[in-house]
């Protein structure tokens, strides 16, 4: 019996993203679609960066989750239109990126607060941080440094 | 020329001048000035190489299901089809970032023209390369201005790397019938149409940089039509395809 594609996204929604754990790779907005042509399960992912290496180990991954749940004939397909935005981060996507100390992406370019502290007082380290989504930015009243998840 | 040769044409140009510079930046990798520029450097290239695999990847198919690996791999100097900017060897820390804001200011506006393209594979690489090429441009605009507006060293050289690098500008905006049948189809823009647009936004960061642009319009030429690339180029492939060469089929 096929399993639902509800189902589906549920099991996908417990693959942790490779490089950020505490989200899954549906919080990340990267599967962008789940439907059965015929018996095959056809999954289709968008990259969030167009060189991130994460990509590759999260078809991967996604493979072997859905594997484990006795999916055996599946495709995955990765489309780059439209581009992935960081839009499509979940609600609980963000939450979690900030309970981790990773700022959550904000419309204005720039963190709202610093993950760790709470204060307003950041500033930016550099355009690039330890992933090609990140930003580097630093706080003036704890002065820890953090991650930013830049929005694209 | 039929449209499926000149499409080629025009995405090995793309393809060709992100993997070429990408391969340039990541020579960085391990050895910049501080960590953030190391990590920044190296982000930049990975961009840039993935921006590549989605160009080549593209002009593969078209080619005769090649796949971007064959392409990056398996052809000699002659058959890139870069502008020479990018094949000219890194130099120091601030020739590198003067090279990639010349670069990056092109390339985000020719990356804004093509998300209009008529070709929706086109639109859709250059939707795609257009948001990190923005991050790009911030990051090597920002650094021409720290180090050009900067010590009396820093100043000197980067108007050094400006007048080192000007001379290979002018290539960008240069136009042959590949490009005219481009035009023709809506794929791609006209190159001379984007100078007024650039000569604008390089001029503003220049002068806050306090550097001055060179008055000569003399232009290399050479490397987008393959004519003639330096002698760089060669010596750049050796390193990047040994590997495929030393070992035929060789994957991991």
């Amino acid at each position: 019996m096929r399993a639902s594609t509800d189902q589906v996204w549920e099991w996908l929604d417990a693959v942790p993203d490779p490089e950020i754990p505490v989200i899954s790779v549906v919080d990340l907005g990267i599967v962008r679609d789940v439907q059965w042509d015929d018996d095959t399960l056809l999954v289709t992912v968008t990259p969030t960066y167009s060189g991130c290496p994460a990509t590759s180990v999260i078809s991967m991954d996604i493979e072997t989750a859905l594997r484990d749940h006795g999916i055996d004939d599946l495709r995955i397909e990765t489309s780059i239109a439209p581009a992935w935005t960081t839009d499509w981060l979940s609600d609980k996507g963000r939450a979690r990126l900030e309970e981790y100390g990773i700022a959550p992406p904000q419309p204005a370019g720039g963190p709202e607060r610093c993950p760790l502290c709470g204060s307003k007082a950041v500033e930016k380290v550099s355009q690039f941080g330890s992933t090609p989504c990140k930003a580097h930015w630093r706080c003036t009243d704890c002065l820890e440094p953090f991650d930013y998840f830049k929005c694209i | 020329m039929t449209r499926d040769e000149a499409i080629l044409q025009f995405l090995l140009r793309m393809g060709d001048n992100t993997l070429i510079l990408g391969h340039r930046v990541s020579e960085w990798c391990g050895h910049a000035p501080v960590l953030e520029e190391d990590i920044a450097l190296a982000n930049t290239a990975l961009d840039l190489i993935g921006q590549t695999q989605m160009w080549l990847g593209l002009a593969g198919d078209i080619d005769g299901g090649k796949s971007a690996d064959d392409l990056a791999f398996l052809r000699d100097a002659w058959d890139f089809r870069n502008v020479l900017l990018v094949e000219v060897p890194n130099g120091d820390f601030g020739r590198t970032l003067m090279r990639q804001f010349l670069f990056d200011a092109w390339h985000s506006i020719m990356l804004g023209r093509l998300m209009k393209s008529s070709d929706e594979r086109v639109a859709a690489i250059a939707a795609k390369a257009s948001k990190e090429v923005t991050y790009h441009l911030e990051r090597s605009g920002d650094t021409v201005v720290g180090l050009g507006d900067g010590t009396e060293e820093s100043h000197a050289r980067m108007q050094e790397a400006l007048d080192y690098l000007w001379p290979y500008v002018g290539e960008m905006f240069a136009s042959d019938d590949v490009d005219a049948e481009m035009v023709a189809a809506g794929i791609t823009p006209n190159p001379a149409s984007l100078r007024a647009e650039y000569d604008a936004l390089i001029m503003r960061v220049l002068s806050e940089a306090t550097l001055t642009i060179p008055e000569s319009r003399f232009a290399h030429k050479g490397g987008r039509d393959g004519r003639m690339h330096t002698e760089h180029l060669g010596h750049l492939l050796t390193q990047m395809q040994w590997l495929q060469r030393a070992y035929p089929g060789a994957s991991w």
